[in-house]
């Protein structure tokens, strides 16, 4: 009996190690069945996405493949799945097939180094999109498109603090613990807040940008608090989504009782803002394609751009909404 | 029943009276009930009610663990039936009857893929159940699509957010569940081939039992639990999160079996000193949100607060301390 265990031990992993190689064949196929078909003298731009696996990027993808469309630029695109070493293995593959230019969307911060440095010495411009990269020499990418997470805080602290007329009691849902955003986030909010001495913070917790647990801290704020809270700040759409069914099923009208402004601008934000449930959200685009493309052109056409191009983020509020609900890609 | 059973449930009783008696002097308000809108309502209802998803898998945890075995897919488990439940409301006019029925077949068909691997193939249970720990929270995103699907669905709200004569229908579902494992555990044979099966594999397989069932069935009745909690979590936020419901609540429920008083060593298993423990977990949950713990402080509290309870579950360190005390005294 141990005996047949065994082969039918072996056997699974042999099947398991044949499927990975399956996926892995499929994934490497897919990305180059568009190499061909490169007439004239078409700009080819390799993209490299940390992650589609959610809606964020999912728009920042489309925004970066639609631009490219429209301006007949040729784009190879590599999704990474969250994956450094795959981001790495693309950049290589984009190196080898000598493309005009690399945009990045770096799963994380740092390691960049050696495979940027390979990018250079081959002549190519890389474009880092919605994240920076840590390297010691900045000459490694051209610029990085971003949006700037302490502007979003302070755009959402001053909104706040007008409707609030500089005084009351706000209570704080952070995102994910020493996430850039979270910690950007709380500075520039407390930036603007810390002017107002009526205006106080009174809670601060992480609800982890989940909507679930935005709901849960909620509740427990309103337990201990209650009626004590005029306002909401929370670092993401989701969370606040979250806080306006607890402050709900405590018997409170939410954007009414209790004001509230979050960060993102999804379209379920815009949703909510529509039905008058929120009042206000500041957008952190992923459209970052033509802005990504428009840089490029900059680059080739030897003008200088800075380091960092700061996406425009603009504020929304329940009063204008209902206008830029249906233009809303994400 | 006899005492020594008793006796294992006493530690994790003290630490939540303890846990309880700490709000009672410092957080004002903490015990209030009150009758809101003909509703129970409160910190405690609070708790109860939060605690439910894991008290419901640690329900399923706990057999699990009594073979030997561990089961980290559940997390993943309640994401995909929220998914599967918010698509079917969604795309189908099917009554709340099929869609429960549907989902929760689904959770109780990847629970049973589970029980397929570890037992008739024989797969060690950490790996089998981590392929669909990986595996299943992307299939919740391909249902979905990777967004946040909100369901509008009054009577698939009261699941979750229901009251059912003043209490949160929620809680009344944990207790169905609880009364119905504990009735067929103590009254056939069942508890008692799991516990043989856990306690020795070898010599329950001679005595005749059919361990691999046993096995199959456990893995099968966790995934149902986990699709169970799926359920009253989406329906909670109203929407079904693929990317984090449930995240992590694997670790949490594993947690509650071990203060519980259930061993990993497989064999013994405390049904109602899982529910304690899920209840220690969650009200120190409850009451570092309420009393508004700064971030950085929470997990530390919560894993001092562990610490001290696995310590004085060890019978070795409650003898040496006693034997110690005992020698200061004379």
């Amino acid at each position: 009996m141990k005996q047949t265990l065994k082969i039918t031990k072996v056997v699974t992993v042999v099947i398991a190690i044949l499927a990975l190689f399956a996926i892995n064949a499929m994934l490497f196929a897919s990305g180059e069945t568009e190499e061909k078909a490169a007439g004239g003298k078409k700009l080819v731009v390799g993209f490299s996405q940390n992650d589609t696996n959610n809606p964020w990027g999912t728009a920042e993808t489309e925004s970066v493949k639609d631009e490219a469309a429209k301006r007949g630029i040729e784009l190879k695109y590599a999704d990474a799945m969250t994956k450094q070493a795959n981001q790495i293995k693309a950049i290589r593959a984009f190196i080898a097939q000598d493309v005009d230019a690399i945009f990045l969307a770096p799963q994380v911060e740092t390691g960049w180094e050696p495979v940027l440095k390979e990018a250079k010495a081959a002549g190519i411009p890389v474009f880092l999109l919605d994240r920076g990269v840590d390297v010691t020499d900045d000459s490694l990418y051209v610029t990085l498109l971003a949006s700037d997470f302490v502007f979003e805080g302070e755009e959402a602290g001053k909104w706040l603090a007008e409707e609030m007329n500089y005084k009351g009691n706000i209570v704080e849902l952070q995102g994910t613990p020493g996430a850039s955003p979270t910690i950007d986030r709380k500075k520039g909010f407390e930036n603007i807040i810390n002017k107002y001495p009526d205006l106080k913070i009174i809670k601060s917790q992480t609800a982890e940008y989940q909507m679930g647990k935005g709901k849960e801290l909620m509740e427990a704020f309103l337990k201990a608090e209650g009626e004590n809270i005029d306002a909401v700040y929370a670092h993401n759409d989701a969370m606040a989504l979250g806080a306006i069914q607890a402050i709900e099923e405590y018997g409170l009208k939410p954007a009414e009782d209790i004001i509230i402004v979050s960060v993102d601008a999804i379209k379920d934000a815009f949703e909510a803002m529509v039905a008058q449930k929120l009042n206000c959200t500041v957008e952190c685009t992923p459209l970052l394609g033509p802005g990504a493309f428009d840089a490029l052109e900059k680059h080739l056409a030897g003008e200088k751009l800075p380091k960092w191009i700061k996406s425009e983020d603009q504020v929304f509020t329940k009063d204008t909404a209902a206008d830029y609900i249906d233009s809303r890609k994400y | 029943m006899k005492k020594k059973n008793y006796s294992s449930l006493l530690w994790p009783l003290i630490t939540l009276a303890a846990i309880l008696v700490f709000n009672l002097i410092f957080t004002k308000g903490f015990f209030n009930i009150e009758i809101k809108n003909g509703h129970l309502f409160g910190s405690i209802i609070d708790i109860i009610k939060r605690a439910v998803p894991v008290m419901i898998i640690a329900i399923g945890m706990t057999m699990v663990i009594a073979t030997k075995g561990i089961d980290i897919s559940v997390g993943s488990i309640i994401a995909i039936s929220g998914a599967i439940a918010a698509i079917i409301i969604l795309n189908t006019g099917l009554s709340l009857f099929f869609v429960i029925f549907l989902s929760l077949a689904v959770a109780f068909l990847f629970g049973a893929f589970n029980g397929l691997l570890i037992s008739y193939i024989g797969i060690q249970p950490v790996v089998a159940t981590l392929i669909l720990m990986v595996a299943g929270r992307g299939v919740a995103q391909l249902i979905t699509n990777g967004y946040v699907l909100y369901i509008d669905h009054k009577a698939f709200e009261y699941l979750g957010i229901g009251f059912f004569l003043g209490i949160p229908f929620s809680i009344i579902i944990t207790l169905i569940v609880y009364i119905i494992t504990y009735a067929v555990t103590r009254t056939t044979a069942i508890g008692l081939l799991i516990q043989a099966v856990g306690g020795n594999p070898r010599a329950s397989y001679y005595t005749g039992i059919n361990v691999k069932s046993i096995k199959f069935f456990v893995y099968a009745f966790s995934g149902l639990c986990a699709g169970i909690s799926g359920l009253i979590i989406s329906s909670d936020i109203k929407g079904a999160d693929p990317s984090f419901a449930g995240l992590w609540v694997e670790l949490d429920a594993i947690l509650a079996v071990v203060i519980g008083g259930t061993p990993f060593t497989g064999g013994k298993y405390y049904l109602f000193g899982s529910i304690i423990g899920s209840l220690i977990i969650q009200s120190l949950t409850t009451t570092i949100l309420t009393r508004g713990v700064p971030v950085q402080y929470t997990l530390v509290v919560k894993a001092i607060v562990v610490f001290i309870v696995i310590i004085f579950q060890s019978a070795e360190f409650r003898q040496k301390v006693l034997r110690g005390l005992k020698r200061k005294i004379q």
